[in-house]
């Protein structure tokens, strides 16, 4: 028996991912139904073994501004919060990507709008994928529908924010954070030296050592032709992730009558109504976007070349489905189904809105 | 004696730090920025922490500071500079790390984020710009400004009924278990410049062997702000500002006990 391999919650997989990956910091703040995050690292104690800092910081705002420091300086670096802690970090999140630093955040959603409940919903979709804060940026958005993915998302984020310099999150839900799965943890793996991180990020706030040049890490830039200049090379950067970085699941695809298109819980939920509608002799398949942003436009888009519609199942109130639409460019119908507020759908209620909405 | 046999390099006694960049500065004249940056970077080069240095710059005037002081800095959001400190602190804790903050950053929007880093005894130091207004915005009122005193959001002069009361928050910090050295300074004469000095160096030594948080707030002149030339500030500072803001070491840990 493999010793990685074990039986844990969601949240605990993202901690211990994150200690086998190396990391060398988290700073959070409790807020369910993510709480099990630094509760685990607190457990763990990896600033006995690996050195790792952990930090119950005042609040989610210090959070962030701690991991947007952590990253100035080269350092693998995370927090991890649910719904309104995430409203209150669009403000680091926009500093973060206009200083093009590379830190993982993750989002544990909630029910909302407002302080909301506790119970998943997906309704921070927007937020997650357009920019919640101020200015023209994206973060890398991947969408894990498993425990495993939430352990092996923790990696790919961190691989992909240092490859770009940019932020990576990972956009769970409640229900994913919460429900305890079979899970392979990675390898341990030695966090990077100074050095290492020297050569990795020479742009790193770490002091002058030799005196070489200083580092300065700010998002400031009053010259307006520089600002646009700065503008024009974060968007370079966006293309290049939307070239590469596309990442999703197609399942049974091939042939289908009708296409759903859902992420997270919600398509592992729509893959039992696929079961379910095969049985009734309906042909459906289904895309699963890994990566919401940079979203796989072109992937749905050839998809739902011969379907006759298009579901689009959401913990939120129509927010996915704007991209599916504008992916299929209105060609197919496009047909909206949710459960809001924290409410979990069963199959049956997908398959239900499936003949409601498109075959009648 | 002629000049010119005076005037010669072995004669030398002062001059200014090599880390402060042959730039012009923003600050208008008068400004106690201006002393307070040639003080951290002397500060800076005398210990020899060039290559250890790494300062976390606000908003508000000292925006800038980066452009000023030749080593690496961090520019934070609003008010979120200690919270950027305690980060790279606790991920490199061999480095000097400080802030530089305005009445604004450190005691309004960042109050927070300030009292809790304190209140860990986060090992950075932090240099604390009080001069009672929001100078690099036009002249608002800051937390700090004196009651009576007029500025561009309080015209008619600050109104505890209205504003509130200015806050000093020095001794709050002082009295939390976190901190190690607290003291309020000023760079009006050169005696004082000296005493700032020697504060900031006892700072910087303070975070260099994670003894704790240090505070040096440093009562300040705006005399673009205060509508006042740069004399007149410092005799307006002294006679107004003073009396709310008493100089000297609140709290130092390491000061001999009788």
């Amino acid at each position: 028996m493999n010793d990685n391999v074990t039986l844990m919650k969601g949240n605990e997989a993202l901690a211990m991912a994150a200690i086998r990956y190396g990391a060398d910091g988290y700073f959070g703040y409790p807020i369910t139904p993510q709480s099990e995050v630094l509760e685990k690292l607190e457990e763990e104690m990896p600033w006995e073994t690996t050195g790792m800092v952990v930090l119950q910081a005042e609040s989610e705002v210090a959070s962030i501004n701690m991991v947007y420091a952590g990253a100035s300086c080269g350092k693998a670096v995370f927090t991890s919060t649910s719904s309104p802690g995430f409203s209150l970090m669009q403000e680091g999140m926009s500093y973060m990507c206009a200083s093009e630093v590379p830190a993982l955040v993750i989002n544990v959603m909630r029910g909302g709008p407002g302080l909301g409940t506790i119970h998943p919903s997906q309704a921070d979709y927007f937020q997650a994928c357009k920019g919640g804060g101020h200015g023209d940026y994206h973060p890398i958005v991947l969408a894990p529908a498993s425990v495993q993915e939430m352990a092996d998302f923790v990696a790919l984020g961190w691989d992909l924010a240092f490859k770009y310099r940019c932020v990576s999150m990972i956009l769970a839900d409640g229900l994913i954070g919460q429900m305890m799965e079979k899970v392979v943890l990675p390898e341990q793996r030695p966090r990077r030296t100074e050095e290492e991180i020297r050569k990795q990020c020479p742009w790193a706030v770490m002091g002058r050592k030799d005196m070489r040049p200083a580092n300065i890490i700010t998002s400031l830039e009053l010259d307006d032709d520089k600002m646009e200049e700065n503008n024009h090379r974060f968007q370079a950067t966006y293309r290049e992730i939307e070239k590469n970085e596309v990442r999703c699941e197609l399942v049974n695809t091939e042939g289908c009558d009708y296409l759903m298109v859902a992420f997270g819980s919600m398509a592992r939920i729509a893959m039992k109504a696929m079961e379910l509608a095969a049985e009734e002799g309906i042909k459906v398949g289904l895309v699963r976007p890994i990566t919401l942003w940079p979203f796989p436009t072109k992937e749905i888009k050839e998809a739902a070349k011969n379907v006759k519609g298009i579901l689009v199942p959401e913990m939120a109130a129509g927010q996915l489905i704007e991209d599916v639409k504008l992916a299929v460019e209105c060609k197919v119908p496009v047909a909206h189904f949710d459960r809001l507020g924290g409410n979990v759908p069963a199959p049956e209620e997908i398959l239900n809105a499936l003949k409601n909405e498109l075959i009648k | 004696m002629e000049n010119n046999d005076i005037i010669k390099v072995e004669n030398q006694v002062y001059k200014k730090p090599s880390l402060l960049k042959e730039v012009h500065m923003h600050y208008c004249p008068g400004c106690s920025h201006g002393v307070v940056h040639k003080l951290v970077a002397e500060v800076i080069e005398e210990l020899g922490l060039a290559e250890k240095a790494i300062g976390v710059s606000p908003v508000g005037c000292a925006v800038f500071a980066y452009n000023y002081i030749d080593i690496d800095w961090l520019e934070a959001a609003h008010g979120r500079a200690t919270a950027m400190a305690t980060a790279v602190k606790r991920l490199m804790p061999d480095k000097l790390v400080f802030t530089y903050q305005g009445d604004g950053d450190f005691a309004a929007i960042g109050t927070c984020e300030s009292i809790h880093s304190c209140n860990r005894g986060e090992s950075i130091a932090i240099i604390f710009i009080n001069n009672a207004i929001y100078g690099m915005t036009g002249g608002q009122m800051a937390p700090t400004t004196l009651l009576g005193q007029k500025t561009a959001t309080c015209p008619y002069g600050r109104r505890a009924d209205l504003n509130g009361y200015p806050l000093s928050i020095t001794p709050l910090l002082a009295q939390l278990d976190g901190t190690r050295y607290v003291t309020r300074q000023s760079v009006h004469t050169a005696a004082n410049v000296r005493k700032t000095k020697a504060a900031i160096k006892k700072a910087f030594l303070n975070s260099m062997e994670g003894k704790g948080t240090s505070v040096v707030e440093v009562v300040s002149t705006c005399n673009t702000g205060w509508k006042l030339s740069p004399e007149k500030a410092n005799q307006w500072m002294v006679e107004n500002m003073f009396e709310k803001y008493p100089l000297g070491d609140l709290k130092d840990n390491d000061a001999k006990k009788d």
